[in-house]
């Protein structure tokens, strides 16, 4: 099969960037898209132009490190899909796919598809984490989790840190993100003596990183590869409003 | 020539460890403010560490290559974490998974460190329940386990199937306190290039930011290499597309000697190859296993049908298929070891008897487990690797088998490390995948993260004291030190080098070309003469490599293909020295398997020769390396043939 594509070229962070045509021809349905781009690049590589830098790592939609903005929508038109778990044969012969980079203020673009993330990153270190030093853990049978518990924690933490959430969302709110790992600890025995003091410093990051509110559009959890619920976020409003309340 | 020395502690076995701790010297936390480590990759080895050297009240630099830690490859494992708990009451001990793990190994791996990651092994479970890790549970709220990959207990411990994710993030939420804290300074995008030595001790590195494309200068009173395995050097492999060997490959021609290279793991349950396109194979886990059973047909014409589409598995009836692991290893069966059911998959596609169009393939079957236990419990069983295998194939597991072939996964070889963890230069460590050290010639299931945590949380935040207690008046080297500046020009004029041959070919395509040669010569059956024919093959492809590559961009930009261009270079060194490795190795162990050294398809072991790691000293590039030889003594367990029948 051919596609044509339109994609989003820009050289750095301080350049203009444009969206350009490229066609790609006898692509293979079994192919992924990820490696449709391969084949692009070594299309231009070979005619002497610059390829399309892209975030990829893994390519078994666990790292969360492709990010791409397809046909409008974030990691492609596949519901709970990551951009290189998504294949050919999901797109017609002939058809015309534009591919941009995730567009969000907190997310500035590097190059072409490319983004720096590293809020996400920030937003853990100010408080996403259980405040335990290697080796002051005791016997791990000791703290029986309620499997319930458990299963709803495990939903929460499969998140992939990849911003779609952020990347589909019209306020480019990271809540859905946020609030996933707000979540996941505070099903857990383990998050409780933090868990006050982790939604403030969580929520306050969040803010000053330059993300915006949410609004209950729900376009995160409809374009989540992970699937992460909405319910995630009413926990960690929850978790906030009573952290405020309880400080004054 | 530098004498090999495992510094293995005195005493009896389970004693060791404890002696060593009681024994290795401390550092006083004012001294510890001013001593620097440099960690470099963020996997579960890297982040472990850098977290708790950290905690500890060291001052860390961690670097990685990705957007951010939490994305190393430790994320992709599925399957789970082995530890002796015995909480399954089942018989299992800290002997016996020291046992399994060497005797899985083919007895080719250090008795002392093998018995240090069993004891330690309990520890990583309990640490990180604590960080919040959503292990699976049962009704009980106690943990569950599983049994997994040829063992006879159940102590595999597992989240889903993200085992390896969960543990990662645990690790990496450790690592962001510290970095919160300010106790590590994190550098994403960040790629170690050169290793700095001074006075023959590691004093630093050079690192290219790879937004900017510039070389950064750091010092560290002490350099860790936790950068994983170099399974890429087979172009696919079930590894990330990131993955290399480059910050290994610097340090080893520095002077750290590379231990075992030609270990390589196949593991068996891969989605098998479809196309020239593919850029990289997707491993299902190991567990699915537990409940597949792994056939082909007994006639090459029933197979021949399947291949050309003219029938389907559920068209051979169950007298016409072998089920061949069953028929050969009665006792542990479709359980056996990786190396083995690999082999044994090679072994009936050549006989003709493969079923997908490249002929390379084999059945998995859930047929017989959705008969036992109901569609719902094996759906629920392997919840999302169903759909994530049908996602790329278009097939349905529960419907018709899955079909699989083996694929690079692990290498158990690495940079050759002493007892604490030590490469062959002195402050230069190496933990995880990177090192060679507690696999042998072959690793079991659901260790690998086992041993990425153990170095680690728990290892090297001993034997690192050890060594800078020593370090306390090392003053930092300011990086204007003529080994620094010496460094950046050797890693400037290399990748200048690329950008400037502009020849026809990218990267790419030699990676491609690197591959064939590897898989072919160096894969799952290996022959004196096939290694000789590969190893000129490689020198050609190296020499052609440096004259015809072509790579677009420049040097002071974020420029993708320059990062790969340079990884490639570096696995054609490697790919080198791996078949040179199997070359000198005249017997079959675990996952090196020589043609000539066989018992009926089985490998056949030769201890009175080979009982020994080879440690590899670079000489230059084209130049034989010299080996050095690390006799393996086996005090507390029997050597024996290795039998899973």
């Amino acid at each position: 099969m051919k596609v044509n594509l339109k994609v989003w070229r820009q050289k750095n962070n301080k350049a203009q960037g444009a969206l350009k045509d490229y066609a790609v021809d006898g692509v293979n349905p079994d192919m992924s898209f990820l490696e449709m781009i391969d084949v692009l690049n070594e299309q231009l590589i070979s005619k002497n132009e610059e390829p399309v830098a892209f975030d990829h790592d893994c390519r078994e939609g666990i790292c969360g490190m492709c990010s791409m903005y397809i046909n409008g929508r974030a990691h492609g038109p596949l519901h709970g899909t990551t951009t290189c778990q998504l294949y050919m044969r999901h797109f017609k012969d002939g058809e015309t796919i534009y591919v941009e980079p995730w567009r969000s203020k907190a997310f500035p673009v590097v190059k072409d598809l490319t983004v720096d993330r590293s809020a996400f990153d920030r937003i853990i270190a100010a408080g996403g984490y259980v405040g335990v030093n290697t080796g002051q853990a005791q016997d791990a049978n000791t703290i029986p989790v309620e499997k319930e518990n458990a299963e709803k924690a495990m939903d929460a933490a499969a998140c992939i840190g990849c911003g779609a959430c952020v990347a589909a969302c019209p306020n480019s709110s990271a809540m859905l993100f946020v609030s996933a790992k707000i979540s996941h600890l505070a099903l857990f025995p383990q998050g409780q003596p933090e868990r006050k003091r982790r939604a403030i410093n969580m929520v306050d990051q969040m803010d000053e990183e330059g993300f915006g509110n949410c609004t209950n559009i729900g376009a995160c959890e409809a374009e989540c590869p992970k699937e992460i619920k909405l319910t995630n976020i009413a926990r960690m409003n929850r978790d906030y409003l009573t952290a405020t309340l309880i400080e004054e | 020539m530098a004498e090999l020395n495992s510094k293995i502690p005195d005493g009896p076995l389970g004693e060791k460890w404890n002696y060593y701790k009681e024994h290795a010297k401390l550092v006083n936390p004012s001294n510890k403010r001013k001593l620097e480590v440099i960690v470099v990759g963020t996997g579960l080895a890297g982040a472990s560490a850098a977290a708790t050297l950290a905690e500890l009240g060291y001052r860390v630099k961690a670097f990685c290559f990705q957007d951010s830690p939490r994305r190393a490859h430790s994320i992709a494992a599925q399957g789970g974490i082995n530890a002796a708990k015995n909480y399954k009451n089942d018989g299992d001990s800290v002997f016996r998974l020291f046992y399994d793990t060497v005797k899985g190994g083919d007895f080719r791996a250090r008795e002392a460190n093998v018995h240090r990651l069993a004891e330690v092994s309990v520890n990583i479970i309990d640490q990180c329940v604590a960080q919040g890790v959503p292990f699976a549970r049962e009704y009980g709220g106690l943990l569950d386990n599983r049994s997994f990959g040829g063992a006879q207990v159940s102590r595999t411990f597992y989240a889903r199937g993200q085992t390896g994710q969960q543990l990662l993030l645990g690790a990496y939420q450790a690592l962001e306190r510290q970095v919160g804290l300010g106790n590590v300074k994190m550098y994403s995008r960040h790629e170690m290039v050169e290793l700095v030595v001074i006075d023959g001790k590691a004093r630093g590195i050079i690192a290219r930011d790879l937004v900017s494309g510039e070389l950064e200068k750091h010092f560290g009173h002490a350099v860790l290499l936790c950068t994983g395995g170099y399974g890429n050097v087979f172009y696919l492999s079930t590894n990330a597309m990131g993955s290399n060997v480059t910050a290994a490959w610097k340090a080893h021609k520095k002077g750290a000697y590379f231990g075992n290279p030609c270990y390589t793991q196949i593991h068996p349950t891969c989605i098998p190859v479809t196309g020239e396109y593919q850029s990289k194979l997707t491993l299902m886990s190991e567990s699915l296993r537990n409940d597949g059973r792994v056939w082909v047909p007994k006639s090459r014409e029933d197979a021949k049908a399947i291949r050309e589409g003219k029938k389907r598995a559920e068209d051979i009836k169950e007298e016409d298929r072998d089920y061949y692991l069953e028929r050969k290893y009665p006792s542990f069966g479709n359980l056996c070891p990786r190396d083995i059911a690999s082999r044994a998959a090679k072994e009936a596609c050549d006989d003709g008897r493969g079923i997908v169009a490249s002929g390379f393939g084999v059945f998995l079957d859930f047929g017989d487990a959705i008969k036992r236990l109901g569609i719902d419990v094996v759906k629920a069983r392997y919840g999302e690797l169903f759909p994530m295998y049908q996602n790329i194939t278009n097939e349905d597991p529960l419907k018709t088998p899955m079909k699989i072939y083996p694929a690079v996964h692990y290498t158990m070889g690495g940079l050759w490390v002493d007892y604490e963890l030590m490469t062959s230069i002195p402050g230069c460590y190496s933990l995880g995948e990177a090192n060679f050290s507690d696999h042998g010639a072959n690793r079991l299931g659901a260790s690998a993260l086992m041993q990425g945590l153990a170095d680690g949380y728990f290892v090297i935040p001993y034997t690192v004291g050890n060594y800078l207690a020593d370090e306390i008046f090392t003053k930092e080297i300011p990086t204007d030190h003529p080994a620094f500046v010496e460094a950046e020009k050797t890693a400037r004029e290399r990748m200048t080098g690329l950008l400037n041959t502009k020849g026809t070919k990218s990267a790419e395509q030699f990676h491609k070309e690197l591959g064939k040669i590897m898989w072919e010569y160096c894969g799952m059956a290996r022959t004196e003469e096939g290694l000789t024919k590969a190893l000129g093959l490689l020198k050609d492809l190296r020499e052609s490599f440096w004259k015809e590559v072509r790579v677009m961009g420049e040097f002071n930009e974020f420029n993708p293909e320059l990062d790969k261009a340079g990884r490639v270079a570096d696995f054609i060194e490697l790919g080198e020295l791996m078949v040179l490795d199997a070359l000198k190795r005249n017997e079959s162990c675990g996952g090196h398997f020589r043609v000539e050294y066989q018992d009926g398809g089985e490998a056949k072991r030769d201890d009175e020769n080979y009982r020994y790691v080879a440690a590899w000293e670079y000489k230059g590039v084209g130049v034989e390396p010299v080996l050095h030889k690390e006799a393996l003594n086996y005090e507390n367990i029997k050597l024996q043939v290795r039998s899973y029948k």
